[in-house]
């Protein structure tokens, strides 16, 4: 039993942090937000430089064979610091492609920050159903043709290839297509997403399957999770550092006993669901079986669920008007923690999950 | 990070847990299961199994019976005791006086109480709330004045828990009225419950049940020995015992029973959505809690500090944890149903109110957080 980061995480999750701090500081992500990319070329290089972009990917592809763990202290870093960069969609295609054929051919350019890939997956009307997918790849001569439209794919509008899944003879498989030309739009929590229309799209076939697509999402869970630590951490603590420098009635605002206990449970509802996140990413890497897996993966986003929502809205209410105020990073906070709240499935979807396992 | 006991730990609770599967009577264990009442005499023969496999207070020093396990090992231990449904231990001999004396007691008064307190010769009881002190307690009146070698107490105690098995009771009690500081003029006194003057009587509880009581002193004589560490110095040894909590107040393994029983118990409801998102968020708020406490655990062993606050919060969301499976297992009885277990299930449910109030009331427990760990 242990709960610490061994000595290489630790490393590198605070040279994430010492970077974040210098270069993508709340007023350097307002920009990288307002620009027409919507994500920072350079500190995409940086992560890139830093063995972001390899750190999951196997070892025969260049990359560093690493686990969830190894990624949770640098997706908190990312959570406090709102990283709108495409992360995790890149991630969670790379690792589809690592398991093809094309994986030492596509790989390395991903690894070395110079290709960025997205995920395309779900559908309109699919929820949160990972199974229900409606695209069709039929075989016409030698190329594979794609047919129908993903829906809200993250990361897009930058990606160089996309995974995309579609319905096949034998079920849902994987295919690769270049980017395609769309500029997408801005989600809520200001990162970029896009709607691809596939009209006899020419693909790649990269095999795979549902199981595949489970445990892609099953990882990016765990991750966002771990994300989700990292913006709740910064929301307790801003607000806890809020309540002791505002001042009405002539004393700070954190001497009123009705706000101090609302404090205390943001902070138990924030190490409630630390400890979920380190059950969900260590049971990603213990390798147990997929029952398992999603299981505790399921159980960890009831819990990030149910105490994003928590914190993020006590932590606006409790800045009172300045809460509201789109000036302050705690307004930020609270929109990628709405977002988080139902990324990959909400808790009423991963209720049903967990109970059905 | 490594969220798996270490294999000598595991080795550990397999051995502990084929103990208790040996060693825990099944009368007892089914009383525990069957929310039956508990004798006197039930908890004390499990004292007793357990004092005679040298295992009822681990956390004593070796001299005096302790096992020397590490505090995973201790945590693992109690887990084990509520997992496996056993009788509770009752912490105000074992846990709470034996810590002050071994603390703070003369070598004459561990000599005195230590060996009997271990194998379960004396029932202690705690006199702390008062009923104008609860939250509040350094504004304690119960007084004792010194009268030659002897204190003579006046005074009333309420809420005291097990009074009426009780041989002694721990009391703080005021000995100096005119102390500058309210807190400085409590002492810590160590009263044999046969006195002359001792006068207990029952306080009947929302579920019926004779559990706590009063207890009221009408000029008892108790001698200078019985005074722990020195006099006015009362608040300081209780202060100890805060810190002293426990790391099991979490009641993991109480609690995982009571889910794995309220599950076979509901097997009817498992396709009701709405029970069923009730029981799995209170199940994935044990499964975090487990891993919060043993996170705590962790940071305790590497640091060496005393838990603190952390105690705080293990205690309000256990309670509240405990509370919630109690509602749950009710909801679940067959409203049309007075059998005797369905019956126990209600009241069960009417007693567990106690556990957010008791042991510092989940309020109080929530100014701790805030003043120690927040600095608010």
């Amino acid at each position: 039993m242990n709960f610490d980061y061994n000595e290489e995480q630790q490393l590198l999750a605070d040279s994430v942090r010492r970077f974040l701090a210098r270069d993508y500081d709340f007023e350097a992500r307002r920009q990288i937000v307002a620009s027409a990319e919507g994500y920072s070329p350079q500190a995409w290089a940086t992560f890139a430089q830093m063995g972001l972009t390899g750190l999951p990917l196997p070892a025969d592809c260049g990359g560093f064979g690493g686990g969830a763990i190894d990624l949770m202290g640098v997706m908190e870093a990312f959570g406090e610091a709102l990283v709108v960069e495409p992360y995790l969609p890149v991630l969670m295609a790379a690792r589809a492609i690592a398991r093809s054929a094309q994986a030492k051919s596509i790989l390395p350019a991903v690894i070395e920050g110079k290709t960025k890939l997205s995920f395309a997956h779900v559908e309109k009307g699919a929820r949160y159903d990972l199974s229900r997918v409606k695209t069709t790849a039929r075989k016409s001569g030698d190329a594979w043709l794609l047919r129908g439209e993903k829906a809200a794919v993250l990361g897009a509008p930058m990606a160089d290839k996309l995974v995309v899944s579609a319905r096949t003879g034998n079920g849902i498989e994987l295919f690769l297509i270049p980017g395609q030309a769309n500029t997408g739009y801005k989600t809520l929590d200001e990162m970029r997403a896009a709607d691809i229309v596939l009209n006899g799209t020419k693909a790649e076939p990269l095999g795979g399957d549902l199981a595949l697509v489970e445990e892609v999402t099953d990882l990016a869970t765990a991750l966002v999770c771990a994300e989700a630590v990292g913006a709740m951490k910064f929301a307790c603590d801003t607000t806890l550092e809020y309540l002791k420098t505002r001042k009405q009635f002539g004393v700070p605002i954190g001497s009123f006993q009705a706000l101090q206990h609302r404090m205390v449970d943001m902070c138990i509802a924030y190490e409630q669901a630390r400890s979920m996140a380190c059950l969900a990413c260590s049971k990603i890497d213990s390798n147990e079986g997929p029952g398992d897996r999603a299981r505790a993966v399921s159980a960890a986003k009831i819990k990030i669920a149910d105490s994003a929502r928590h914190i993020s809205q006590e932590s606006v209410q409790l800045h009172g008007g300045m809460g509201m105020s789109e000036e302050l990073k705690v307004s930020h906070t609270f929109r990628r923690l709405t977002v988080i709240a139902g990324q990959f499935g909400d808790a009423d979807y991963h209720l049903a999950r967990f109970a059905a396992l | 990070m490594d969220l798996n006991y270490s294999a000598e730990e595991a080795a550990f609770r397999d051995e502990v847990r084929a103990w208790l599967q040996a060693n825990l009577p099944r009368d007892l264990k089914e009383k525990v299961s069957a929310y039956a009442h508990l004798s006197k005499d039930d908890l004390m023969r499990w004292h007793r199994i357990l004092a005679d496999k040298g295992w009822v207070a681990p956390a004593w020093p070796a001299q005096w019976g302790g096992t020397g396990w590490s505090p995973v090992r201790r945590y693992i231990f109690e887990e084990e005791l509520g997992y496996a449904g056993a009788p509770p231990l009752i912490p105000f001999g074992l846990a709470m006086c034996a810590p002050v004396l071994l603390r703070f007691g003369t070598e004459a008064q561990k000599k005195r109480f230590l060996p009997r307190i271990y194998r379960g010769d004396d029932f202690w009881c705690q006199g702390y709330s008062e009923p104008g002190s609860g939250s509040d307690l350094a504004s304690l009146k119960t007084k004792a004045v010194r009268e030659g070698d002897h204190y003579v107490v006046n005074g009333q105690k309420i809420w005291t828990t097990l009074a009426h098995y009780a041989d002694w009771i721990f009391c703080l009690v005021r000995t100096d009225p005119g102390a500058e500081r309210r807190q400085e003029g409590i002492s810590f006194l160590l009263m044999d419950m046969k006195t002359p003057g001792i006068t207990v009587r029952p306080l009947i509880l929302l579920d019926g049940a004779h559990e706590v009581n009063e207890v009221f002193f009408d000029d008892v004589r108790v001698p200078l020995e019985n005074l722990v560490y020195e006099e006015g110095k009362g608040w300081t040894v209780a202060k100890y015992l805060l810190g002293h909590e426990r790391m099991n107040t979490g009641r993991i393994g109480e609690s995982k029973r009571q889910l794995a029983k309220l599950k076979e118990y509901a097997s009817s409801l498992k396709n009701d959505p709405r029970f069923r998102d009730r029981l799995s968020r209170v199940e994935v708020e044990l499964m975090a809690l487990e891993i919060t406490n043993l996170r705590f655990l962790d940071r305790m062993r590497r640091t060496g500090q005393p838990p603190g606050a952390d105690v705080s919060m293990l205690k309000i969301k256990g309670t509240e944890i405990q509370q919630a499976l109690t509602e749950l297992m009710m909801q679940a009885a067959d409203p049309a149903a007075h059998d005797e277990f369905s019956a126990a299930i209600r009241k069960k449910y009417l007693s567990m109110r106690k556990t957010t109030i008791y042991a510092g009331s989940n309020e109080i427990q929530r100014n701790i957080i805030a003043k120690m760990t927040l600095g608010l």
